[in-house]
């Protein structure tokens, strides 16, 4: 049997985009139109819009953009094995380096594939250009060989869309597609283009002039709105600081700090905004919500004032509406006005970029202190948060039957990887104990599919990320049931020299499925044991050796560290590990769906904020 | 649940009208009535759409409305200040024995015959939906044997206008 560790390895030392031997373009000055065919067009563009990696399959009909791309030397291609994996190595890159990530598929099918990861980035208002092929200009509406009316079907779930029918209109559309996806609330933008569009014969000139009067983002923040929040912030007695995923997005974090110390208010992170504001500060209460830390959720609730910023009032977070943070005044602040009292009426609403609100807010704030305004003393109200926050600390039981602990697993990756590394996740039990003990110190460390709940998520976004950052360590927390969905990024990653980690919380279940059959459906466990303990089906370190990574496996608590420091010291190609562990573990604590944020229970039966009033 | 008309200026390009029809539908608000038509600048287009829904949700919808790029635009058009219009079309059973009857009614209501034949006249009608609704009542005993019916139409009373700034 060949051992992977000896196989000769087809990774590049260094990554890079620059392919010895191609001959550099002769650049144009700017502006002087230049003929070349639609997809040379396309190439161009994407080369002056800045895009450094694009993730793809080609097939039929996109296949005259991949001519040119091969004598690219600013754009490199990277070649999937599946095209939802390139939709979110699009997204992971994106979240990882604040970049419009882009992704590119052939008409029909490869398109249809785009269609979860898009409505993914749609959810998380994450920066993404996807290109797609499309039959020829004469054949549309004909049902013709992979055809798809990708624009129709992606309508809900991008930004916006567009069909190009004129290859003069390519560099245009393409500025615009990058301007719409990275400008305003970010989103997911398609550009689809039929073939002979891509073969025909036209002018490429850049810059173009984009025409988009339909489309004028509010950025600045109203003055007067930011004096009526800041009076409400210097006055409140009990106010919290609900941040969202906007603040990462508006790359806001040292803004949010100097406001947060400034008040001395208390923080709390939302699943998109891990990361936002450091998990070690004293302000900072976890995560508010479904599986938020009591104190972070009891927080919101007995707030006299929350600071929503770049937050959306989620369900998750809110739990039931109707008794979310009764006596709470919101402050909403976002960049998306149709988000501001969607769900909770906002008292003062402002609509803006986070930056500009948080630096305005702050100085508003200082004047509302230097005129005279005394500020509200908030010791009662920490002592009252410092104490929930003693008696119930986020923490876990080890298994009763003496398998290792899921969580525990998860705590040491994150204390042996540290806050430096970026951390991926799929959906389910892993994904709340990752955002729960991993500890984030800085922004964009924490990339997980928030709103739409993609399983399958953290391979290929965790690939995305390592292309963002070559440099950096690249952990991707995932599921055996995850796993399984998307694993075969990993030969993507092996072959194109992206040596994630990636540790497989196998339980042998859909964990959050069985937990929730175990609470709700009398422990009657309807199709959630994947076999994976009972058959070994798939050996995920046979799977990964067959993948071209390295495959290790951790069954003991005792093996624990050793596994995760050997996993560090292998940098030549990507890592498996099959943490083996209890399938008993439950997430908490834990707001039951459908019921209010006041019956939290810390554990199972323990309601503390219920039982106290 | 009040009845609302707004006024929408679009881009005049393909696939707009499935973007705004869409919006509604997906987040569960009926169309009452929906008229687009060209408008004094040729890149634009007005869609005129009225909606029956409350308040909360209307600003919503305003808001999604005005999300989508193709958007210019977006006015609530109220009644008290606006001129409301809907086109009839309707075919009606007139023979020689009824027919001065139904061609009374046809003036009273200051209404256009566009057709006649031995057995029917096709009346063409414009006003507001209460007026057209009249005259539907008026008609129907002679026997209406087809009619279409358009979206409304609005526009503001007074010297202002809506107009799309920005568009070249």
């Amino acid at each position: 049997m060949t051992s992977a560790t000896q196989r000769p390895h087809p990774v590049a030392a260094t990554p890079g985009p620059v392919r010895p031997g191609a001959r550099p373009k002769p650049a144009p000055p700017t502006g002087t139109p230049v003929r070349v065919t639609g997809a040379q067009s396309l190439v161009r563009s994407l080369e002056a819009v800045g895009v450094e990696v694009v993730f793809g399959i080609p097939g039929g009909t996109i296949l005259p953009a991949y001519d040119p791309l091969l004598d690219s030397t600013k754009v490199r291609h990277v070649l999937v094995r599946h095209e939802q994996g390139a939709g979110h190595a699009a997204t992971g890159y994106a979240q990882a380096t604040g970049k419009v990530g882009v992704c590119m598929a052939t008409s029909g099918p490869g398109a249809t594939n785009l269609v979860t990861p898009l409505a993914d980035a749609n959810m998380d208002s994450v920066p993404v250009v996807a290109i797609t092929g499309q039959q020829t200009r004469q054949l549309i509406g004909t049902d013709a060989f992979q055809e798809a009316d990708i624009c129709g079907i992606t309508l809900p779930i991008t930004k916006h869309n567009f069909l190009v029918t004129d290859p003069a209109d390519i560099p245009r559309t393409i500025a615009e597609a990058f301007h719409l996806a990275a400008t305003g609330r970010p989103g997911p933008v398609l550009v689809d283009i039929p073939k002979d569009v891509l073969q025909e014969s036209t002018a490429f000139s850049w810059p173009p002039e984009m025409r988009l009067p339909g489309y004028k983002p509010t950025t600045r923040p109203h003055g007067k709105q930011v004096r009526e929040a800041a009076k409400l912030i210097a006055g409140a007695r009990r106010p919290v600081f609900y941040v969202g995923g906007g603040v990462l997005k508006a790359e806001a974090s040292d803004e949010l700090r100097e406001l947060a110390e400034l008040t001395g208010i208390p923080v709390v992170t939302t699943l998109m905004a891990r990361g936002a504001f450091p998990d070690s500060h004293r302000q900072h209460l976890g995560m508010p919500g479904m599986h938020g830390s009591v104190a972070a959720v009891a927080a919101m609730q007995k707030a006299d004032l929350l600071i929503a910023l770049g937050a959306r009032f989620d369900d998750r977070v809110t739990g039931q509406l109707s008794s979310f943070a009764p006596d709470a005044q919101i402050v909403h602040a976002d960049i998306d006005p149709a988000e501001i009292s969607k769900n909770r009426r906002a008292d003062v609403p402002i609509v803006g970029d986070c930056k500009e609100i948080i630096n305005e807010l702050t100085a508003a704030v200082r004047a509302e202190y230097g005129s005279g305004h005394q500020q509200a003393d908030l010791t009662p109200w920490w002592s009252q948060l410092d104490d929930i926050r003693e008696r119930f600390p986020l923490g876990y039981e080890w298994p009763g039957d003496g398998a290792l602990s899921p969580q525990y697993v998860i705590e040491r990756i994150g204390r042996i990887a540290g806050p430096e590394a970026i951390y991926t996740a799929g959906v389910g039990q892993h994904q709340m104990w990752a955002a729960q003990f991993i500890s984030y110190e800085r922004p964009a460390t924490w990339i997980n599919s928030g709103g739409l709940g993609t399983m399958g998520f953290a391979v290929p976004a965790a690939m995305g990320a390592k292309f963002g950052h070559p440099d950096r360590v690249v952990w991707a927390i995932d599921g055996d049931g995850c796993f399984q969905m998307t694993n075969q990024e990993l030969a993507t990653c092996a072959i194109e020299g992206a040596p994630i980690k990636v540790a497989v919380i196998n339980n042998g279940n859909l964990g959050m499925v069985r937990q929730w059959q175990n609470l709700f459906y009398s422990e009657r466990y309807s199709q959630t044991d994947l076999g994976t303990h009972k058959h070994r089906i798939p050996d995920f370190t046979l799977l990964a050796e067959a993948l071209g990574c390295a495959g290790l496996r951790c069954e003991s608590k005792e093996d624990v560290d050793r596994v995760i420091n050997r996993a560090m010291e292998i940098n030549d190609r990507p890592v498996v590990i099959d943490f083996v562990v209890g399938k008993d573990a439950q997430v908490w604590p834990m707001v039951a769906s459908g019921t209010g944020n006041d019956e939290i229970m810390a554990a199972r039966g323990i309601r503390p904020l219920f039982d106290e009033d | 649940m009040s009845t609302h008309t707004l006024s929408v200026l679009v881009e005049n390009k393909p696939g707009v009208l499935a973007r705004v029809a869409g919006l509604f539908s997906r987040r569960g608000f009926n169309i009452e009535s929906l008229a687009v038509g060209a408008t004094e600048h040729a890149d634009v287009s007005r869609m005129t759409i009225v909606v029956a829904v409350d308040e909360l949700p209307l600003e919503q919808v305003t808001k999604q409305l005005n999300k989508l790029v193709n958007v210019i635009k977006i006015v609530e058009l109220d009644p008290g200040v606006s001129v409301q219009r809907e086109l009839l079309l309707v075919k009606v059973r007139a023979d020689a024995t009824v027919r001065t009857q139904v061609l009374e009614t046809v003036q009273l209501f200051r209404a256009k015959v566009v057709d006649v034949s031995p057995e029917a006249l096709t009346v063409e009608a414009t006003g507001t939906a209460d007026k057209l609704e009249a005259l539907l009542r008026m008609l129907e005993p002679y026997g209406v044997r087809e009619m279409v019916q358009s979206g409304m139409v609005a526009i503001g009373r007074g010297p202002r206008s809506i107009t799309a700034t920005g568009v070249r």
